[in-house]
């Protein structure tokens, strides 16, 4: 119970303090502790979880499982290695005057405050306060892509706050039509939004209200995850946004948006018994991947390339939950693990690329290799990784899902695999250029962090040879509560 | 038989249909608006019917939490967001700013179009209802959907954050009205997203224009697909 009260505890806190000392030098070195401290938190978290099992905690408002206890995990060291990045990083744009003291306050203090949302949105049993906890990450996000107040950073976040707006709002009428159906079951009393109530009666809940209630949660927060048609403020947001958040936007946000999309499915499969909401997931799965894979070619703004891939790959965790079963959801969620933790390292590297070009042109950067081969090989590596190259993890949850759409969709295989190869064509050819050739690129006023970028990798390549049994175990559990 | 089933149906039922349908019509006098200072008159007003309607209901139920709500509705949509929207059109001097709209006519077709698709949507849903507001799941669909198709013709800012606050509305309807509220903790979350929302968007109106020299949206096309 300590330990979940100290993982939302740290990064509000933390939020706190950074928007009262954000402005001073070392507030970089503030926001790392806090980070730092909510890893620890969530780590103590998961080794409770995985000795006691489940727990309900606070008057049931707040419960940990299987499913989001590893998503917890992932979202606390995720935010604990950005922050690491973000230091030099920051400390760059600083010193090109990007970014006033005033700025890197609210930088700082917005950073904590968003994994502050995240955590309590991934942790929380009330439908109500999940929706509530995503409006309020699309809040402090919406913050941070307006960052650098250029007038292409304020229309992105315009764009941003208005789609994912009225996005989140169907979210919240299917939110009320679940309160609806299940309120004749519960009762007022009986904590009709809890999920753990809900997912206990969920044969009794009405049909028709909850396939509607299903299609406006989909829509809702399948915008957040950045499903086609719905994916046009990503980009944008991605590439005008400092680069941190784009990291945490690709590797955390979408997750979290995909993760009250599968709590809501778990429930609305159980009152249905059809597979109603796996179809729908599939559809817009299917056309979430094969839709960005032909716009990756077109892309000149290498974050906005990067922003293109993170919708293909969420298209693709979204087919892999839709199809169902042990084996797509195992994949689905080690994708979920794969795809957060490989974007964001591509981030880490192709931020300080950026930065030593002056530029986000990919035509513009060159022979990132020989002026800094770190950055480089980094980069490299991390767009094989995320092309599904073997050994890295991505290759084995792509590999896991398409098997398992040969055998249960083998119409939908072919599709799948153009897209992959035309993904791969148009990716590899751009990062090649920047890579190598004769270096355009300048070396930085501070030394970068790119350890991050190699554990991040490390960690991957991991997952693709070897999956440590606890970890296979705790898939599989959490697969057999998706269904 | 309409008589006597009018007696049947009790007062607070009857008075709780009656805010629903001043609900949609202020949904209507919305999307034809095209003063921005009226508009946000309208929206005080759809707030004050919400307050009015989500008192009825606490009062009949006797849930007390409806109570605070009531009053979170009427501090939050009738005074403080109005209050908000006044001074910014004040400071940003676009308090007599005219909208130019393409063909009214038309966008209030195909707004009564919508309000008989969410009546469609809504139908499986109002027959399942025990209570007497069947009618008001489907008419707070047709508010938000009215309020959707005023974001997406409108290019003013103004205009737009108050289509996105109208939505929230219609959501609130929902959930007060149809299923006699939410849990109190939700709502509260909910305000207080509004509520920083709000602000946020404030603080953005003075940046947009100050980059665009205009707070119209159709400046920034900047980003499209290169």
């Amino acid at each position: 119970m300590i330990e979940l009260a100290f993982v939302l505890a740290i990064p509000f806190a933390s939020a706190v303090l950074l928007a009262l000392f954000g402005h001073r030098h070392n507030a970089a070195e503030i926001n790392s502790a806090g980070s730092l401290l909510t890893l620890l938190a969530a780590g103590f978290l998961t080794v409770r979880v995985i000795s006691d099992g489940p727990m309900l905690l606070f008057t049931e408002q707040f419960f940990v499982d299987p499913l989001n206890v590893f998503l917890i995990a992932l979202t606390a060291l995720v935010g604990f290695t950005t922050s690491l990045f973000s230091r030099p990083y920051m400390r760059v744009e600083h010193d090109h005057g990007r970014l006033s003291a005033a700025r890197l306050r609210l930088y700082h203090s917005m950073f904590q405050m968003f994994m502050c949302t995240m955590l309590v949105a991934l942790s929380t049993n009330n439908l109500g306060i999940l929706w509530v906890a995503m409006e309020a990450a699309t809040l402090t996000t919406v913050l941070l892509v307006a960052l650098y107040r250029t007038p292409a950073s304020l229309e992105a976040a315009w764009k941003y706050f208005i789609l994912c707006g009225v996005g989140i709002a169907q979210a919240l009428f299917g939110t009320i039509l679940i309160y609806f159906a299940a309120e004749r079951v519960l009762g007022h009393e009986g904590g009709a939004l809890l999920w753990t109530h809900l997912d206990a009666v969920k044969t009794q809940l009405e049909p028709t209200v909850l396939s509607l209630a299903f299609v406006f949660l989909f829509v809702g927060y399948g915008t957040k995850t950045g499903l086609v048609p719905l994916h046009n403020w990503l980009p944008d947001a991605h590439a005008e946004g400092p680069t941190p958040v784009s990291a945490v936007l690709s590797g955390l946000l979408l997750n979290v948006a995909l993760y009250a999309i599968i709590r809501c499915k778990v429930l609305v499969d159980g009152a249905l018994e059809t597979h109603f909401a796996g179809n729908l997931m599939m559809g817009f799965g299917l056309l979430t991947v094969v839709v960005p894979a032909f716009y990756l070619s077109r892309q000149k703004d290498v974050k906005r390339l990067f922003g293109y891939s993170s919708i293909e790959h969420m298209g693709l965790i979204t087919f892999a939950f839709g199809m169902g079963g042990p084996v797509a959801s195992f994949a689905g969620l080690l994708h979920m693990t794969v795809h957060s933790l490989t974007k964001s390292a591509i981030f880490f590297a192709v931020g300080h690329a950026a930065q030593m070009a002056g530029t986000q042109i990919i035509d513009n950067i060159k022979g990132l290799i020989k002026q800094s081969p770190t950055i480089g090989w980094g980069l490299m590596l991390g767009s094989l990784a995320i092309l599904g190259m073997p050994p890295f993890g991505v290759f084995t949850s792509e590999f896991m899902i398409l098997t398992t759409a040969i055998k249960h969709y083998p119409w939908a295989t072919p599709i799948l695999l153009t897209a992959l190869g035309v993904a791969f064509a148009s990716m590899f050819h751009k990062v090649q250029g920047m890579v190598f050739g004769e270096p355009t690129v300048k070396p930085l006023s501070h030394n970068p962090a790119l350890l991050p970028v190699f554990v991040h990798l490390g960690l991957v390549l991991m997952l693709g040879l070897w999956i440590p049994p606890y970890l296979a175990e705790w898939y599989r559990q959490a697969a057999r509560l998706i269904g | 038989m309409s008589l006597s089933l009018a007696n049947t149906i009790p007062l607070s039922s009857q008075m709780i249909n009656l805010c629903a349908a001043i609900m949609l019509l202020i949904g209507f006098a919305m999307l034809a608006q095209r003063r921005v200072l009226t508009l946000i008159n309208l929206f005080m007003l759809q707030g004050f019917v919400l307050f009015v309607s989500t008192l009825i209901v606490a009062l009949s139920t006797d849930q007390s939490h409806l109570l605070w709500s009531a009053g979170l509705t009427l501090l939050l949509k009738v005074i403080a967001l109005p209050y908000i929207l006044h001074r910014l059109i004040r400071q940003l001097s676009v308090k007599w700013d005219i909208e130019t709209l393409f063909n009214i006519p038309t966008t209030m077709l195909v707004g009564i179009a919508l309000v008989v698709i969410a009546f469609n949507v809504a139908q499986p849903i109002s027959q399942l209802s025990g209570t007497i507001t069947r009618a008001t799941i489907g008419i707070a669909l047709a508010c938000v959907l009215l309020a959707f198709l005023m974001m997406i013709t409108r290019s003013k800012a103004v205009p737009q954050v108050i289509a996105f606050l109208a939505m929230e509305n219609g959501l609130f309807f929902a959930a007060t009205s149809a299923t006699y509220g939410m849990p109190m903790v939700v709502e509260l979350g909910i305000a207080l997203d509004v509520l920083v929302g709000m602000v946020i968007l404030g603080v953005f109106f003075f940046q947009i224009r100050e980059q665009f020299d205009s707070l119209d949206i159709r400046h920034m096309e900047r980003n499209k697909e290169k």
